[in-house]
């Protein structure tokens, strides 16, 4: 799916990162606890998060993850746009609750990964 | 011998907002040698949870990373108040993060397992009081 697809789905505001709306992912997960992202995530391309702080970023940049998406209408901190920017990192933000957008995003094809065993 | 690359970190132990700025940097240093990413990636988080374990526990530290051909070593150096039970500490789930910490989405009692997880080598060596040495290697 493309980035430019889960924005139109999550009729999501783009934060920064515009100019990589054209790439692709293949996965994604949705958590607000980075610990578990980091612990049970596996090439999963996006993460959407309920979470506002600049971990979040540094996490997904760790996960070598292409985007977030905040739900719930959160907006990002100034650092968390900055880091995302520097590291090429899709931001957006949509007024979804973090189950729908999970669930929207799943039947249109985005699916999860196995777990890390 | 073959040469090693080294990198040093200081880990300012006051600023949750800046943790992982070390990691970033390795993260950097290790694309640009060449190294794969699945290998950049094992470092990385590792450190990473390392590195947030010592801004939440310990007030910061210092990082040391050292490159050779066919690993990388990852020493990981605070003057917190240590880990009583280190087996404990192992345990998936088991936090003394604070409430603050977990709303920040860390503390999960995940850290030292995953850096466990990730690598394919690693020692604690801690003393209540002194502090806390963590060395974990990931083969290349």
């Amino acid at each position: 799916m493309k980035i430019s697809m889960i924005k139109e789905l999550l009729e999501a505001d783009i934060v920064c990162g515009e100019e990589n709306l054209g790439n692709h992912v293949y996965s994604a997960c949705g958590s607000d606890m980075m610990s578990d992202v980091l612990a049970f995530v596996k090439d999963q391309a996006v993460l959407l998060t309920g979470l506002v702080n600049s971990q979040v970023i540094r996490t997904a940049e760790m996960m070598d993850m292409v985007c977030v998406v905040l739900v719930r209408s959160k907006l990002p901190t100034p650092e968390m746009i900055e880091l995302a920017k520097e590291s090429g990192i899709v931001l957006l933000s949509s007024k979804k609750r973090m189950y729908d957008a999970c669930g929207i995003l799943y039947t249109n094809g985005l699916v999860g990964n196995k777990l890390r065993s | 011998m073959s040469d090693l690359l080294t990198f040093h970190f200081d880990v300012d132990g006051d600023d949750f907002t800046s943790a992982g700025q070390a990691s970033v940097q390795i993260k950097k240093n290790l694309r640009q040698l060449g190294i794969s990413p699945d290998t950049i990636r094992r470092v990385s988080i590792a450190m990473y949870e390392g590195e947030i374990n010592m801004v939440i526990h310990a007030g910061g530290g210092e990082a040391d990373v050292s490159v050779s051909e066919d690993q990388v070593i990852i020493v990981l150096k605070d003057q917190g108040p240590g880990i009583p039970n280190i087996e404990q500490a192992m345990q998936e789930g088991f936090s003394t993060a604070p409430d603050a910490i977990r709303s920040l989405g860390f503390g999960a009692g995940m850290g030292l397992p995953n850096m466990k997880r990730y690598t394919d080598f690693m020692n604690i060596e801690s003393e209540v009081g002194k502090g806390t040495t963590i060395t974990m290697k990931v083969n290349i």
